[in-house]
């Protein structure tokens, strides 16, 4: 191979090359050739909003397929959304700015009694990566932290994570307290985790059991839509 | 052959290990969230009825109740200063149980995973995963453990890490990794891989296998995958009695011991020499899964199709060993060099 081709200087690329040369970047979760295209398109005058989802949602995309479907796993998953995530810390102060549409608000945390935050990181990451606002409240939540974060953040999503048998059914204690409260219907309620399936979720109350990151993000953008139409209608 | 595991496998064509500890505590009133090792110390009766249940339907082997007896995972219930303590006393129960039984029972030192990332991808060090191993095998073995088993785990970092650390403490060991993303680990390993790993550990494992994951066919499929690598050591096979399902404020896993049995058979006929279950296998499928390892004979390998139609299908069409998976789409861009 000639240096001419080991060598590709992003900036001489026209926008549409540079794009796809991003989305390959991203899914090889290169940070700081991220960083550079983000730089570049924005030099070129492409609005903060665009260059967030015609570049970097478009590439998660990808990357959240490949993960749905066995392509991709938990270790290329986490490189690619940190090579997003330092474009997203380029984009965030300019989306800010200029009143880019908000996608929706998730607040997200891992159950009382489990620690375990890959899963739940990794929905953190894509659905940031889709465009939404993401509100971490970490592992090992009781569901007075579920409820302040839910209400102070005016969350349009709640999502809870468990990966063990022992915690899954905390997720319905939170639930039904939404309900006794009067508020379960303000908000989608998303859950999941590896001993989690469709039953459990329909069992507990949930809106929606998501079986990986990839499906989580669709599953959102779907009742996000729903949401949308009812205000308009 | 100075351990019991391996002397009591010498006489042996198989040995039953045990079946679920959190599903078996559920049932004994632990609430979601809480840690089921503080009950070593706070309610041993409990414990012992775990350990006896399993001994009582024919295990030839039980894991203790200190799974997530790491200090990452006891830090969630401030419990990380009393890691030695709490596995010691997981362990000091099960040599109880274990003494009592009037036949050779072998108490296995459960070790679960940190649940944290290792480097690069995660903050976990190698260096603090061994010592936080070390510390619990040490623990288990002042307890009385024959032998320490790491199960559940994804990363191929965290699995050396776990043997590292069992040099360290001077216990011989198993251990098992969980196969439940598209016939892999959570971090893509294959079984195949898994084989290639263990058979490069400087201190190598008893036996090897996998556990829990996604249902009891997954899991065969997987021992399979290890048996056409060439594995240098025995084999493991604990699968899930089922899926789990949610009824009445309860956690209920859907195989019934029949299944569990079918399933127990097959695994012998695969080639593996530990066959036990994990979530929702009580003593009623161990006791199933024992009368079928005794009364039925040995058979041929079966097929991945024999597999399926005695437990019904696969989670995912490939567990990416064969070749066939799916694969990414051709790049857009140029590659880089």
């Amino acid at each position: 191979m000639s240096d001419e081709e080991d060598d590709i200087i992003l900036s001489e690329l026209n926008d549409d090359d540079l794009v796809a040369q991003m989305f390959d970047d991203l899914y090889d979760g290169l940070k700081e050739e991220i960083e550079e295209g983000v730089d570049i398109l924005l030099e070129r005058g492409w609005a903060p909003y665009d260059v967030l989802t015609k570049a970097l949602v478009g590439g998660m995309t990808i990357v959240g397929n490949d993960f749905r479907d066995g392509i991709l796993f938990v270790p290329e998953v986490l490189l690619a959304a940190n090579a997003m995530k330092g474009g997203m810390a380029i984009l965030k102060p300019l989306l800010a700015e200029t009143g880019a549409p908000r996608v929706g608000k998730m607040v997200i945390g891992t159950v009382k009694g489990d620690i375990h935050d890959i899963g739940k990181n990794l929905v953190g990451m894509m659905m940031e990566g889709a465009g939404f606002e993401v509100v971490d409240l970490g592992i090992n939540n009781a569901v007075e932290a579920y409820m302040d974060a839910i209400k102070s953040e005016e969350a349009d999503i709640l999502g809870m994570s468990a990966l063990l048998t022992t915690t899954m059914p905390y997720m319905k204690v939170v639930i039904d307290t939404m309900i006794e409260e009067g508020i379960r219907d303000d908000y989608t309620i998303l859950v999941g985790g590896a001993p989690l399936n469709d039953e459990f979720g329909k069992a507990i109350g949930a809106d929606a059991y998501c079986r990986d990151a990839a499906v989580a993000v669709e599953t959102a953008k779907m009742f996000m839509d729903r949401k949308h139409n009812q205000l308009a209608g | 052959m100075s351990n019991a595991l391996s002397r009591l496998m010498s006489s042996r064509d198989w040995l039953l290990a045990d079946g679920a500890t959190g599903t078996t505590l559920f049932n004994m009133g632990l609430q979601s969230g809480d840690a089921p090792e503080f009950w070593n110390v706070d309610h041993t009766d409990r414990i012992t009825a775990l350990y006896q249940g399993a001994v009582d339907a024919g295990s030839d082997l039980f894991l203790t109740n200190t799974f997530g007896g790491n200090a990452a995972r006891l830090k969630l219930h401030d419990g990380q200063s009393r890691v030695f303590e709490l596995n010691k006393a997981g362990a000091e129960i099960g040599r109880e149980v274990a003494d009592k039984a009037g036949r050779d029972v072998i108490v296995a030192g459960s070790v679960g995973p940190t649940g944290e990332i290792m480097e690069p991808m995660g903050a976990l060090t190698h260096a603090s995963a061994v010592e936080m191993f070390h510390e619990q095998a040490e623990g288990l073995k002042a307890g009385g453990a024959d032998i320490v088993w790491v199960e559940t785990i994804s990363a191929a970092e965290e699995f050396k890490a776990a043997a590292e650390a069992f040099a360290l403490a001077d216990m011989p060991w198993c251990g098992t990794m969980s196969f439940d993303t598209a016939g892999r680990t959570m971090m893509g390993l294959t079984s195949a891989e898994m084989v290639k790993l263990v058979g490069k550990l400087p201190n190598a494992p008893i036996a090897f296998g996998a556990n829990c994951g996604v249902g009891s066919s997954d899991l065969l499929r997987t021992v399979k995958g290890f048996v056409d690598a060439g594995p240098t050591a025995p084999l493991i096979s604990k699968g899930n009695a089922g899926i789990p399902k949610y009824v009445e404020g309860h956690i209920h896993y859907d195989g019934t011991p029949e299944l569990m049995a079918d399933y127990a058979c097959l695994a012998r006929d695969l080639g593996a020499t530990i066959i036990g279950g994990c979530c929702g296998t009580t003593p009623d499928h161990l006791r199933a899964m024992r009368a079928a390892l005794e009364t039925r004979p040995k058979e041929d390998m079966p097929t991945l199709d024999a597999i399926t139609a005695a437990l019904g299908g696969f989670s995912s069409e490939s567990d990416g060993t064969d070749g066939a998976g799916p694969t990414r789409a051709p790049r857009r861009g140029r590659r880089r060099a």
